[in-house]
């Protein structure tokens, strides 16, 4: 035993997969340790926030201030609110409304702001120019305001007594908070969903709940698989032959049309994780039973079998002592692709709207079905939906790797 | 010949079990649940509606339509009287349209859509595969790791990549649907054109994904097949290289038919959730719309629709793979 475990863990392969499994396995169970909150909490108002860090506007400015001269501050500035398409813009409208080309200068932004604050009148119909692109002018207007301006804003607070707003702040262009010192500070590293929820949060659950499912349904397979296939092989003759036909039937029938039919049938009330999982569970063993029955029958006539019953042992004896051994490192690993598949058959059950119906946990497959119902992929919203193909990716990539090491050891003819 | 004609007549027989099985699997199901199922449809389909006397007459057309009333052999008779004639009844969701009348163009979309791109994803695998075997060192290097990384991708997974980049961000193609939204389905140019740009995107996705699988199973036959005896003997022989390598190729190639015999009911699982993710027009998209709808006629006429089209791609992939392999014949004359 301990001499097979050497050598799995010598293969290149296994250890790769092993690795990004086990990686994939501690983040998930260590990040709810840190980051503590529902994973389906809508926490965010509107849709589709991009990754970043979230500063409480309100409590940065009761922060202490400290004064930072950096000389590349109003640079920036200015380039965030006005970007070289704006200013290209900025350039064509000038053209149009009839400066010459030579005069207009895009890179001195000074310049460029006095020609246009000088010539732009937002009532201008300018011909040519339809209502959405007059209406971008007029927004680009609205932003450049101030923009030029070294002068600091001032914050008010309105008085209730009398309803004036009185001065109590002032920020200078060069006041700076640490963030550390802010008290609600929200790091969202991948941003949220089409609901507005923390879409890291909801991915670590959603790849817990994936992996229970896939467990799930991987044993129920397996189970299933085996049991047929040993009954098949081992017994022969009639009970092999009925049960073949069986397995032979589910085979060409194709898995998703019997996961359709079965999860349309169970109903949206009903179908919760473990129905799910059970469901694919029961359309999946066809290629374990299969396999194993094969093997079995290659098994059934060796030397140590025929001894086994000669010396009167029990059917069950033989094929737990004489049998099972022999093919367990087989159904170790059509158990691993098992689980990877059953992942993927939940994740195509969901994106048709056949997979569970929760309300309390997220699956791979469900946030991927929201992210295409509200076209994240179509409005670039990135996040709502790679992370979660990637995580998919990892787990059937690694459990694929480590199968195909498992089988360079135990099937050494396999090895080039 | 005789071998031939049994191998046939054998596959016939099985081709019509296992669809005789399907059907009986798509009656049963729905009907192995709880309750009437003419009721649990109608009480879905009555959701949203409050004309008690429309609701009736929705019932009393199920009931008639699946004779609910009668015992069930009988009703299993009457279903497969109504679908041999097409008759699956009208579809919830697009009430006035029957359900072969929203299958009808579906089924094409699906068809031209996914049986050329298993097909090129097959032959293209195939040939890269036996190249990585044949050509070793830098090719197989790269390819490989691609490859297995690439299979590893579900369908749907590697559509919604390919959306992004070729349809979002570079713009080359439409993002989603089968033409163009402006245009109505005629034999002008510009229709054909429309149809040319959107089948781009969903057909190249299916055969990126077919290569990988098919790519990585077409190399380890083939090295199988070349550190084999006959290869050896042939080189001794002075046989040309090119020679041998088409023997090989051939021999590595006849489990790759069974192999795509196999796995074609996955592959076109996965190609209808892709459709999905294109939003074409075919039966990935109508079971949709029959899952959003609670449209139960929809669904069950499209995963029996399903079951057919993959059956028979399976019977026309095994009488050809009877006619390519002679050992066939041999194995049913005994």
């Amino acid at each position: 035993m301990k001499n097979t475990l050497q050598q799995v863990f010598h293969s290149g392969k296994f250890l790769v997969g092993f690795c990004i499994f086990v990686g994939l396995l501690l983040f998930v169970f260590i990040y709810p340790l840190l980051i503590k909150g529902p994973p389906l909490q809508i926490i965010s108002q509107g849709t589709f926030f991009p990754p970043g860090t979230y500063v409480n506007v309100y409590d940065s400015l009761s922060s202490p201030s400290y004064i930072l001269n950096l000389d590349d501050a109003a640079a920036k500035r200015i380039a965030s609110k006005l970007n070289e398409d704006d200013r290209s813009a900025m350039k064509d409208w000038l053209v149009a409304f009839g400066i010459p080309d030579s005069q207009i200068d895009t890179s001195d932004t000074k310049s460029l702001i006095d020609l246009w604050t000088a010539n732009f009148d937002p009532k201008l119909q300018l011909e040519g120019y339809t209502n959405a692109k007059r209406n971008y002018y007029v927004r680009l207007n609205k932003n450049l305001a101030g923009l030029l301006s070294t002068e600091g804003a001032i914050i008010a607070v309105k008085n209730n007594d009398t309803g004036i707003l009185e001065e109590t702040n002032t920020v200078a262009q060069t006041d700076y908070v640490n963030v550390n010192e802010v008290a609600n500070v929200r790091v969202l590293p991948l941003g949220t969903d089409n609901f507005g929820r923390d879409v890291l949060t909801e991915l670590v659950k959603a790849t817990v709940v994936s992996l229970k499912l896939g467990i799930i349904a991987g044993i129920i397979a397996t189970v299933i698989g085996l049991a047929l296939g040993l009954l098949a092989g081992y017994i022969g003759g009639r009970v092999d032959d009925v049960i073949m036909f069986f397995t032979n039937l589910v085979l060409v029938i194709p898995q998703i049309v019997l996961l359709i039919l079965i999860s349309f049938s169970i109903g949206q009330e009903k179908r919760g994780v473990t129905t799910i999982a059970i469901v694919i569970g029961l359309t999946s063993w066809v290629w374990t039973a299969k396999a194993v029955r094969s093997q079995v029958i290659s098994l059934r006539n060796r030397d140590h079998v025929n001894l086994s019953k000669l010396s009167g042992h029990s059917i069950v004896h033989i094929i737990t002592n004489d049998i099972l051994p022999y093919i367990a490192s087989y159904v170790v690993m059509a158990m691993i692709l098992q689980i990877s598949a059953a992942i993927l058959a939940e994740a195509n059950l969901s994106l048709l709207g056949l997979g569970p119906r929760t309300t309390d946990v997220p699956t791979l497959g469900l946030m991927m079905n929201w992210a295409m119902i509200y076209q994240a992929h179509v409005l670039g919203k990135w996040w709502a939906y790679m992370p979660v193909l990637l995580v998919i990716a990892m787990i059937t990539f690694s459990m694929n790797l480590m199968n195909t090491g498992l089988d360079h050891v135990f099937n050494p003819a396999l090895r080039d | 010949m005789k071998g031939y004609r049994k191998y046939f007549a054998n596959k016939l027989l099985w081709f019509l079990v296992t669809l005789v099985a399907a059907f009986i699997l798509n009656f049963t199901l729905p009907r192995l649940m709880p309750g009437d199922p003419v009721a649990g449809i109608v009480a879905r389909l009555a959701q949203g509606m409050t004309n008690t006397s429309g609701i009736q007459a929705i019932y009393q057309q199920y009931a008639d339509l699946f004779g609910t009333n009668k015992p069930l052999v009988a009703q299993f008779f009457i279903y497969m009287k109504n679908v041999i004639h097409g008759d699956f009844g009208f579809s919830f969701s697009q009430y006035p349209r029957t359900v072969a009348d929203v299958l009808k163009s579906a089924i094409w979309w699906t068809i031209c859509l996914q049986f050329p791109a298993i097909i090129v994803g097959w032959i293209i695998g195939n040939t890269l595969g036996a190249l990585a075997a044949y050509l070793k060192k830098g090719f197989d290097k790269v390819l490989m790791p691609v490859s297995i990384f690439v299979s590893n991708f579900p369908f749907f997974g590697m559509a919604v990549i390919m959306l992004v980049i070729f349809g979002v961000w570079l713009k080359w193609f439409p993002t989603s649907s089968g033409y163009g939204f402006d245009l109505i389905p005629n034999f002008s140019f510009k229709f054909i054109w429309s149809v040319f740009i959107h089948y781009q995107l969903p057909f190249w996705s299916l055969v990126l994904i077919a290569i990988g699988g098919q790519a990585i199973g077409m190399r380890s036959m083939s090295i199988y097949e070349l550190n084999a005896d006959y290869v050896k003997y042939s080189r001794f022989l002075g046989i040309k290289d090119w020679k041998i390598i088409g023997y090989v190729f051939r021999n590595a190639m006849l489990p790759q038919i069974t192999g795509l015999a196999l796995s074609i009911g996955t592959m076109v699982g996965g190609a209808l959730i892709a459709e999905i993710v294109f939003s074409y027009p075919g039966l990935g998209v109508t079971l949709l719309h029959g899952v959003m709808g609670q449209d139960y006629p929809l669904i069950s006429a499209s995963t029996l629709i399903i079951t057919l089209m993959v059956l028979s791609a399976n019977f026309i992939i095994e009488i050809l793979y009877g006619i390519i392999d002679p050992r066939i014949k041999a194995a049913q004359a005994d």
